[in-house]
């Protein structure tokens, strides 16, 4: 149990007083660096996106500090203490979630708020990080790869708070919630021919989701994506204006601040689902690589944090934020460029926007916790 | 030793993991490159096509002056104030102060905007000052716009309304004068390349692709202050007389000019809101009517020309009926037997058909053809009529009578005016012009000089004691004139009670200079005569014209001649 009886402690004293730093503040350094560098090119191309409202970029960056402040905060919980708290946030998650179906606040065409009289916020927001959580604590307590008695009360952990999301309706969110989960019990080992009987049983669900749970704006975003062509004014409208907002920028982008599409008022939603556009307008190719270089750069970090976690808990809850992360890029990107169905998923940093920001950097806050509280709790 | 969790799938799901997110991320690359490279020539011109627009720019429409360049029309730019509903509703608390300042009705700009809450557009105000539209801008209320556009503007309102005509909102000429130089006023547009946004505002200018070039400035021939004066007496008699309508055309004989054309009823062309069916027609130039007792004196050029008649040869009107077939031609009294010149100065019917009568079948319809009668005078006015003249070869006797004293040819103001012009200039008579002439004309002679001279004293008793015009005199200056009183048709026949009070003349009488036709239509007053009704507006308006244009007088002033010109001082300007 002492320190001084692990191999890794003679490397520790050779690690320079900077680094110490670093870790006794539980800072992941590369994590904080890659996460940053978004941050500030989301203010940036901001101020474009908003029509150079500097208001709207002091807001963001306000949220942001906020958000970052969140992350130092959790990154200080021990790995321990946060597995303990898992069960406990999602009940109470659990318990907003029905609050919210019941009491919540319409916006928007949809019930997703609830309001607590000082604060009013999404529930949902909770889940994304408390789904995955959950299912790590829970899968975490038996050795792995999890036997199917346990996969069941997992599949149903999962699909509790993801209905209820669903139910709101908030396909996006759901979505995320149900990746998040799947990438814990993928890590967990989760069995081929299990996997490969759920995609079976999905398939042939589809038909009857597609009839009967799907809202007829949903029904008809999917049939926009599939041919844009047949709703050009109408659903059509943001698909076909961000791939022209894309494609214009070539290979050096118009510039900052030089968008035609994004100025002229011609792209929706262009300071938040819609930002990816402005960025490649105004960047370009070249732009568009940087960026997501940065953004797999810290993918890369996330899930080397992973790999290196030394529990069961903390590995595949490491691994399931950090892929959930991909996933928003990817389905914000694609849904921007036209791969993806328009399913409303903001850009991870880039997007303005409220509590997605605090739920996210509180994800890293999580990975720093188990990066940096790695030598200390090992046993 | 580092504790590894125990899950021997765990690296190959790992591998797999790495492996799914650089696929993905490949296809994000490979969509990239698809957009911004292989698409991006097609992906940018569909852009171009949402914003860049060609837009014209107007050019400056030509000015419209009168002979001595006074401006008749003139374009100035305005602005009209437009909103988006949906952001302007979102300001209402500035409401009050820009409905104060545009001076409308709070209640109702509300209702307007709130009706109309699902468009994009809606005009508030058109064409308001710059410098309000200016005060308006300075509110920065949001979703208010302006869109600049240019104004007609006629300064001379109705005294010119006729003549000049008036252009639509889209600067396109759509009656009289702007009509029909309309490609000489207009200019050619102009083009340049701009930036639009998603509601179509103009947000950048790009560049210049054609530069605007105004319209010509357009010098018309009339003289504003004889066109005021003209108007101001006509719409006096009019409403003296309870007339239906009026019309009073002035040439000057030397140069063909159309000095000034008025009509009643008049409309002003800076008041689009009030414009009426009948009030826009140009009656001098599009309305025809039969010039009776008026075409004597062309009658007797026709019984000149024979070489039959001479001014002195007599002629038997008793007992002041003449019988043609069953037809009745009847004088107002019975003249007895009377000279050619007399039959002008007591404007006898009888002596007027019996000449006819004596004549060739075609010499009347010669005469009536070569002062212009039955054919436009070629002004170019738009809806210029000809008037109707049937050829001789359809004449039997009771219509060659009627013509000699004016019934069944129509003619309109302007013709007759321009017919007496001939008589005024010794038998030459010059094109019609309504811009101004500032070379000499070559005119067509339609009589021999001789006979034109004959027929003018003829003319001049006529407003001497004894004469039926007696009330055209105008003080200082010899007059000629012919009044005439026709009856109107009607269905079946002719009125007893409607007539067209006519009165056609020049001055001064020993060397015209101006031609002037007065007609009042259908007076309702005691008074209907053209000698009673339109012969005093003939003088009033002679009258200051001649002082108008410095003509000098040509008879010392006779107290023995009534003084009917100067009842009231002219005034020269407007």
């Amino acid at each position: 149990m002492s320190l001084s009886s692990q191999p890794e402690f003679a490397d520790a004293t050779r690690i320079s007083a900077g680094r110490r730093i670093l870790q006794r503040l539980h800072i992941d350094l590369p994590l904080l660096v890659g996460l940053l560098l978004l941050a500030a090119a989301g203010l940036f191309i901001l101020y474009s996106a908003g029509d150079e409202n500097l208001d709207l970029v002091i807001r963001q960056g306000l949220r942001l500090a906020l958000a970052f402040a969140v992350m130092f905060v959790i990154a200080q919980l021990s790995p321990s203490t946060i597995q303990f708290w898992s069960p406990w946030l999602f009940g109470i998650g659990l318990l907003m979630l029905v609050a919210v179906l019941i009491g919540g606040e319409i916006g928007k065409g949809a019930q997703r708020w609830l309001d607590l009289g000082v604060l009013r916020f999404q529930p949902s927001e909770i889940m994304k990080l408390a789904v995955p959580m959950m299912l790590a604590w829970y899968l975490a307590e038996a050795p792995l790869p999890p036997n199917r008695v346990r996969i069941f009360i997992a599949a149903v952990i999962l699909l509790i708070p993801t209905l209820l999301i669903a139910k709101q309706p908030d396909l996006g969110t759901a979505l995320l919630i149900a990746s998040a989960s799947i990438f814990v019990l993928w890590l967990a080992g989760l069995g081929f021919r299990l996997i490969a009987t759920v995609f079976t049983l999905f398939a042939a669900v589809t038909p009857v989701v597609w009839i009967y749970l799907l809202h007829d704006y949903q029904r008809r975003r999917v049939l926009t994506f599939l041919n844009p062509d047949i709703d050009p004014l109408g659903a059509g409208y943001h698909i076909r204006q961000s791939k022209i907002a894309i494609g214009s920028g070539g290979m050096y982008g118009k510039g900052w601040l030089n968008g035609t599409q994004s100025h002229l008022d011609f792209l929706p939603e262009r300071s938040t689902d819609f930002i990816f556009a402005v960025f490649s307008e105004e960047f370009g190719f070249l732009g568009l690589l940087i960026l997501l270089g940065l953004y797999l750069f810290v993918v890369w970090r996330g899930l080397y944090i992973s790999a290196q976690a030394q529990d069961t808990f903390c590995r595949l809850l490491a691994g399931s934020i950090t892929l959930t992360f991909f996933v928003y890029i990817f389905v914000n990107m694609g849904m921007v460029s036209g791969l993806l169905p328009v399913v409303g998923v903001p850009l991870p940093l880039l997007s303005y926007g409220g509590t997605s920001i605090v739920t996210l950097l509180a994800g890293f806050g999580i990975l720093m916790s188990i990066q940096t509280h790695r030598k200390l709790i090992s046993t | 030793m580092t504790q590894q969790v125990h899950n021997p799938a765990t690296g190959f799901r790992f591998a797999l993991v790495i492996g799914a997110v650089v696929l993905v991320s490949l296809v994000l690359v490979w969509r990239a490159v698809d957009l911004h490279v292989f698409r991006k020539d097609f992906l940018q011109n569909q852009g171009d096509a949402r914003y860049l627009r060609i837009v014209p720019i107007s050019a400056h429409r030509g000015m419209i002056t009168d002979r001595h360049g006074e401006p008749l029309a003139i374009s100035t730019p305005v602005d009209s104030v437009w909103v988006q509903p949906a952001d302007f509703s979102e300001a209402h608390q500035a409401w009050p102060k820009l409905a104060r300042l545009l001076q409308l009705d709070l209640a109702q700009l509300q209702r307007k905007v709130l009706a109309r809450k699902d468009r994009e557009f809606v005009y508030l105000k058109r064409h308001i000052s710059p410098q309000l539209a200016e005060k308006v801008m300075a509110l920065g209320i949001p979703g208010v716009n302006l869109q600049r556009e240019y104004q007609r503007y006629y300064p001379a309102g109705e005294v010119m309304a006729h003549v000049v005509g008036f252009t639509d909102v889209d600067d396109q000429g759509q009656e009289g004068l702007e009509l029909a130089y309309n490609d000489w006023l207009q200019g050619v547009a102009g083009s340049q390349r701009v930036l639009k946004d998603r509601l179509g505002r103009v947000v950048r200018y790009v560049e210049q692709i054609a530069r605007p070039e105004p319209g010509k400035d357009l010098v018309l021939s009339l003289d504003q202050r004889l066109q005021y004066l003209a108007y101001r007496e006509l719409k006096r008699a009019v409403q003296q007389h309870k007339a239906r309508s009026g019309s009073v055309v002035v040439l000057d004989v030397q140069t063909g000019e159309v000095l000034a054309m008025v009509n009643q009823p008049a409309y002003n062309p800076n008041n689009r809101g009030q414009f009426k069916g009948g009030q826009t027609r140009n009656r001098a130039v599009t309305d025809v009517f039969e010039p009776g007792s008026t075409v004597k004196p062309f009658t007797v050029t026709a019984a000149l020309e024979s070489g039959k008649f001479r001014p002195t040869s007599m002629i038997d009107t008793a007992p002041g009926r003449f019988n043609i077939g069953k037809a009745v031609v009847r004088d107002a009294r019975n003249y007895g037997r009377i000279s050619v010149a007399t039959v002008i100065k007591k404007s006898s019917n009888v002596g007027a058909s019996k000449i006819a009568l004596a004549l060739p079948d075609a010499a009347l319809w010669n005469v009536f053809t070569r002062v212009g009668f039955g054919l436009t005078t070629g002004s170019g006015f738009p809806g210029e009529a000809g008037g109707l003249l049937s050829h001789a070869r359809h004449w039997r006797d009771i219509e060659k009578a009627t013509l000699a004293f004016g019934y069944g040819l129509s003619v309109t103001p302007l013709q007759l005016t321009r017919a007496y012009s001939g008589l005024a200039a010794d038998g030459i008579m010059r094109p019609v012009s309504f811009l101004r002439v500032d070379e000499p004309v070559q005119g067509k002679r339609v009589m021999p000089a001789r006979i034109a001279r004959l027929i003018r004293p003829m003319l001049e008793a006529v407003i001497h004691d004894g004469g039926t015009g007696t009330r055209a005199r105008v003080t200082g200056y010899s007059v000629s004139g012919k009044t005439g009183t026709v009856k109107k048709a009607t269905a079946g026949g002719y009125s007893d009670d409607r007539y067209i009070a006519v009165f056609a003349g020049f001055a001064p009488a020993s060397r015209p200079r101006l031609a002037m036709v007065v007609t009042i239509n259908e007076p309702r007053g005691k008074e209907y005569y053209g000698g009673q009704v339109a012969a005093p507006v003939f003088a009033r308006i002679m009258a200051g014209a001649l002082r108008a244009l410095n003509i000098p007088p040509d008879t010392a002033p006779d107290t023995s001649l009534k003084r009917v010109a100067l009842a009231n001082p002219v005034e020269v300007t407007p």
